[in-house]
């Protein structure tokens, strides 16, 4: 490893883009992840990259849907409300198969709700926003390095699989300061973008981007096809945190920031003589089932914890698939649960039978 | 045997789709012409919208992208800004580009994006039957002013050139009208401008193109025209609002 530096989660993401080769940004202002923006337009021009403040988040989707198609490693970031506007990009450009990367510092909602961090998007991150059957690589880092190390193989993880890939965070990570040690070179994959609209220079026949088959016959194949790399996806690139899972008595779910308290509540309940597992899923989509599956006889149940109504649980629910209890707990509006709180709820469920 | 006339290169060898006395496929070789003539095909890259041409990337030999309804312009951003070396066109209808793509032209504008927009005015929204576009004329009947455009209910129409022209981004902007030949040559004179005003790297340029809709409209392509003459020309007056002199 090579330079270590105390950073901020949101500098972090925009630091990791350019080292990933990333070299077009198009963003609208909204807090909490404002500083990818502050980031960018201070350095691209310094790496003859391009910044634009876009004129509104649905201009820069689309923007993002030129630039990729145009071949270029391309990123936007938002947070809650921006995602919700650019979703109309995101089915056109999952319809196109354009790699790019998405970064959404989650927000509060609904509607304008507020800045503090929540993770009430992941229905709308791995469930599909927009419209139309489609699938987003959805990566949830929960500490700043591995904001850095996810937001680069989000710029790979794009490029092999001509997917959209989200880094999906909360206000708590972008603005954290922690410290991150970066790599004197990135690994950065080389694929041939030939589908790319560069310009024929007469040496070749027109490349085309679109998402539209008018034909039923052609546009389910087109469906076929992304189905095909979806499952393919599912095969290969689910990554999952599995921490203490052997011999617990009940395993947690969490992802993101609520994972770290996990951490801090396991050594609490382990002073009570509860041993408590934590899975963590790191890519939200593909969902890493299996982890799930491994550990489905554990002798209690699983509690899923989250900054929402219950929306993880679901999938969590899914995966385990009735062979055990699934509880949840989550708090909203910004409010974050305190490690008392989520043992106490352990203590609740460990002693309920 | 000398050859007099041929289909340009840049237009591909495939039968269009539009309806008859559209003037779309007119639009579609004069833009094929200029990309001949300017020898830019091999560097072009063409963005299509929604609408009756969603699909006129079939019909030009150049690389082509197709766009959300009205983003065309922020699409052709990220192209250009991709390949600033590159020449960067839209082609977009009333409803695409002045009503649901207001925002995007209008700041592609601002910016002086250095791409350019061919922008057809046929007052309708062709593709979904005939409803009211921004461009509507007072008085005029579609499926959805079924007892004419009414100010007091509809507002009035949008006059895209005027609204463009006072913005210091766009450099070239000028109305041309397909509704007989010397107009049409007219129009192929303003679109060669437009795109070389775009290899110059001036800025943004923009020529709007009064067009016909014979099958929204209910007219025969005769009539069609001579409609367009009468009606439309009032509203939207012919011309160049900017950039005439512009050295390229």
């Amino acid at each position: 490893m090579g330079e270590k530096l105390l950073m901020k989660g949101n500098e972090v993401i925009a630091e990791a883009a350019l080292r990933a080769g990333c070299r077009c940004y198009f963003g609208y202002p909204i807090t909490p992840q404002t500083e990818i923006a502050h980031y960018l337009a201070k350095k691209m021009p310094q790496v003859g990259g391009t910044f634009i403040q876009a004129e509104s988040e649905i201009a820069a989707i689309n923007m993002v849907y030129g630039a990729a198609g145009a071949g270029a490693r391309v990123m936007t970031s938002s947070s809650s409300p921006g995602i919700s506007l650019k979703q109309e990009g995101i089915s056109y450009i999952s319809g196109a198969e354009l790699p790019a990367v998405i970064v959404n510092i989650v927000r509060c909602g609904p509607g304008l709700g507020g800045i503090l961090p929540a993770q009430c998007d992941y229905f709308q991150a791995v469930k599909g926003g927009g419209h139309g059957d489609y699938k987003m690589v959805v990566l949830a880092p929960s500490s700043v390095q591995e904001l850095y190390e996810l937001t680069v193989e989000a710029f790979n993880i794009a490029d092999r699989y001509r997917i959209l890939t989200m880094i999906m965070g909360d206000g708590i990570l972008g603005q954290m300061m922690e410290t991150v040690e970066f790599r004197d070179e990135e690994e950065i994959i080389k694929v041939d973008k030939d589908w790319a609209t560069t310009g024929t220079e007469m040496k070749r026949d027109h490349n085309t981007i679109t998402s539209i088959y008018i034909n039923p016959e052609v546009l389910e194949k087109h469906n076929q096809k992304l189905q095909a790399k979806y499952r393919k996806i599912e095969e290969n690139e689910v990554r999952v945190e599995t921490f203490n899972c052997d011999g617990a008595d009940i395993i947690v779910a969490a992802y993101g920031t609520v994972a770290r308290i996990i951490k801090n509540v396991i050594k609490m309940a382990e002073k009570e003589g509860i041993k408590v597992g934590l899975i963590r899923p790191i890519t939200l989509w593909p969902f890493p089932v299996a982890a799930f599956e491994k550990y489905s006889e554990v002798p209690k149940a699983f509690l899923s914890v989250e900054l929402n109504a219950g929306q993880m649980v679901e999938d969590v629910r899914l995966a385990v698939n009735g062979k055990r209890p699934v509880y949840f707990h989550g708090r909203m509006g910004g409010m974050l649960p305190t490690q008392k709180e989520i043992l106490d709820k352990i203590k609740e469920i460990v002693k309920g039978d | 045997m000398a050859v007099v006339f041929k289909r340009p290169h840049a237009l591909r060898d495939v039968p269009m789709h539009y309806c008859p006395g559209c003037t779309h496929g007119i639009i579609h070789r004069l833009i094929a012409e200029v990309l001949d003539e300017l020898d830019i095909e091999g560097k072009t890259i063409g963005v299509s919208p929604v609408g009756c041409t969603y699909n006129n990337y079939e019909y030009f030999n150049c690389d082509m992208q197709q766009a959300a309804h009205g983003r065309a312009p922020a699409v052709a951003t990220g192209i250009k800004r991709v390949h600033p070396d590159k020449v960067v066109f839209t082609y977009q209808g009333d409803g695409d580009l002045a009503a649901i793509g207001t925002a995007e032209i209008v700041h592609a504008a601002t910016r002086g994006e250095k791409i350019t927009t061919i922008f057809v005015n046929n007052a309708i929204y062709g593709m979904t039957s005939g409803q009211m576009a921004p461009t509507t004329l007072i008085n005029q009947v579609t499926t959805t002013t079924p007892y004419g455009r009414k100010p007091e209910l509809h507002g009035y129409p949008i006059r895209v050139c005027e609204l463009l022209s006072t913005l210091d981004g766009a450099v070239f902007v000028e109305r041309v009208s397909m509704h007989d030949i010397k107009n049409i040559m007219n129009a192929k004179k303003a679109i060669k401008k437009a795109f070389q005003v775009q290899i110059a790297g001036k800025g943004f340029s923009i020529v709007e193109v009064l067009s016909t809709c014979p099958t929204n409209w209910g007219k025969s392509p005769d009539e069609a025209l001579k409609w367009l003459k009468d009606n439309m020309i009032p509203m939207y007056p012919l011309g160049n609002f900017k950039g005439k002199d512009l050295e390229v």
